[in-house]
């Protein structure tokens, strides 16, 4: 019998996130640190707006690139908090989820051959959609010495001919990590003097606590060669609905419906129309919801370092990635150990890359209440490695 | 009285949840205990921290219902001391939850708690009304109470979130 799968795709690693997902579903009692998401219900005034597009019969498709009216709040809800101008009829589609605005911008740019360097540890999917259209992920292992930030001297090393874009993610799934806008100038001076082109995720930017956060697009020159991708998952907690955007400059905007419209027509209609809720009077929610992860962090990272799990400070979204290196153990060794032994999920950091060896990552989007019984475990788990 | 941003952050938080351990608080704040504790006590010294307090769910209780009443109390404010002296009257009583002055309709909004629908009843007819300066009061009882003081009552904890997502 031929090969029923194609190769690219036999070729494809399962997400390491996915074994513990497995092993952990089965058990009672855990408490969770491994959920990517928050916790937060999506703001009742979003929900009620999208059960009222649903009376209103809104049911239709919309226009390949999302609502114009959407795309009017996106544009305005960009220029108002990241100071970045992006035209609603010609820059913006709205896609399914911050994930296909990503998976659009790698169709649209890298041809087979092609490399995009990833800095790692980095979100699951970065390396495999490089993949899967033929292109080389070169992954650039960040700094774990300074908080995970960009080692700017392995970043250039790492640029060749074949080099189409950086892809960079901040604040940073798993560790957390801002970086400044100093860094990202010299990210700008790398991109601009080897003619390169960036895939910002932007979509944990409202999660930045500590400084004002910089969008890549705003720097110097960087607009044009900016694909910005956001979303309303993190900072909108509208992760089930499966909705994000992606702006960037008209040609490359022009290529990337042309492939959205063959693979996915448009996001889901009364998805849209919640959005445009969110943007238009949710933003006071985004505020409160902050401030709580902020607080959440301050207490969870301390106490790691309390424990013995030492843990730089994370700027921004709702991850620590601490290291766990005193332990002795590997970082699959001590998610699966933790697990088992006191029924705490984390994630392995080597399952966001190399880089991410000796690391777990852990969510502290979960009650007060829940973190602090995971840091009695951790502890009492920790304790037996002394 | 202006206060620093770790000073609200410290009222924040107790407000929304005022069982909290010090070294749990200290590090949610960014500060050490025994600076939280210093001001927490300044705080409670100043009157702007003035109790802690739970929000309990009563009916979920055996052998402990009760019953609260909203009683709208229509008054004649006084020379010099307008509806402060009524209000004071009012609030001495120890079956009074809160008392607020309301614009509208009526002048007084006042809470009653007490063990049965008669119990409440005789306050209003028999302490409440006859007090000089009150001209009428309509009383509404609550009949379940869904939310209070920003927290659900009844709602569901359970996490939904898959426990290992990327």
């Amino acid at each position: 019998m031929r090969n029923r799968v194609a190769d690219h795709v036999q070729k494809l690693q399962p997400s390491g996130i996915r074994r513990f997902f497995d092993l952990a579903a089965n058990m009672e009692g855990v408490i969770s640190l491994g959920v990517g998401e928050p916790d937060f219900v999506t703001s009742w005034g979003v929900r009620e707006a999208c059960i009222a597009s649903l009376h209103n019969g809104h049911t239709s498709y919309t226009a390949n690139a999302g609502l114009m009216e959407l795309r009017q709040e996106i544009s305005r809800y960009l220029a108002q908090e990241f100071e970045v101008e992006y035209s609603a009829a010609n820059d913006i589609i709205v896609t399914v989820g911050a994930s296909q605005a990503l998976d659009l911008s790698i169709r649209a740019i890298v041809d087979p051959g092609d490399e995009v360097i990833v800095i790692e540890p980095s979100f699951v999917s970065y390396a495999p959609l490089i993949e899967l259209v033929g292109g080389r992920a070169v992954r650039v292992g960040a700094d774990a010495e300074r908080g995970f930030s960009i080692n700017f001297d392995d970043l250039e090393a790492a640029i060749t001919e074949r080099t189409k874009a950086i892809l960079l993610c901040f604040p940073n799934n798993p560790t957390g990590t801002m970086l400044t806008r100093d860094e990202l100038i010299q990210v700008s001076r790398l991109v601009e003097k080897h003619d390169l082109l960036v895939l910002s995720d932007e979509i944990y930017a409202e999660l930045s606590f500590d400084e004002k956060f910089t969008s890549f697009p705003t720097l110097p020159n960087m607009k044009d060669r900016t694909i910005l991708i956001s979303g309303f998952s993190k900072g909108f907690a509208m992760t089930g609905w499966r909705l994000g955007f992606v702006a960037g400059p008209t040609d490359i905007i022009e290529a990337m419906l042309k492939i959205h419209q063959y693979a996915m027509m448009c996001a889901s209609t009364m998805a849209q129309y919640g959005a445009i809720e969110a943007l238009k009077n949710g933003r006071q929610d985004i505020e409160a919801m902050k401030k709580s992860y902020r607080r959440r962090r301050n207490y969870f990272v301390a106490s790691l370092n309390e424990i013995g799990l030492p843990c730089h400070n994370p700027g921004g979204a709702f991850y620590a990635f601490p290291s766990i290196k005193p332990t002795g153990l590997s970082s699959q060794e001590f998610a699966e150990r933790l697990l088992l032994e006191e029924k705490v999920a984390v994630v392995p950091g080597d399952v966001f890359g190399e880089s991410g060896e000796g690391y777990v990552r852990c969510s502290y989007a979960s009650s007060l209440e829940q973190l602090q019984e995971a840091i009695k475990r951790m502890e009492r788990f920790v304790k037996q490695f002394r | 009285m202006q206060l620093t941003e770790k000073e609200l952050d410290l009222l924040q938080i107790i407000e929304e949840n005022g069982r909290m351990e010090i070294d749990v608080l200290s590090k949610m704040v960014e500060l050490s205990e025994s600076e939280t504790e210093k001001i927490l006590q300044q705080l409670e010294e100043q009157r702007i921290i003035v109790e802690y307090g739970a929000v309990i769910d009563w009916r979920k209780v055996d052998n402990f219902e009760g019953v609260t009443a909203m009683i709208d109390v229509k008054v004649t404010p006084k020379r010099e001391v307008g509806f402060d002296e009524i209000a004071k009257n009012i609030y001495r009583f120890p079956e009074v939850k809160s008392v607020y002055l309301m614009s509208g309709a009526y002048d007084l909004s006042v809470v009653v708690e007490g063990k049965s629908l008669s119990q409440v009843a005789n306050f209003v007819s028999e302490k409440l009304s006859t007090l000089d300066s009150v001209i009428s009061t309509t009383t509404h009882f609550i009949m379940k109470k869904y939310k209070h003081d920003g927290t659900i009552f009844d709602q569901g904890e359970d996490d939904r979130r898959i426990v290992v997502s990327p």
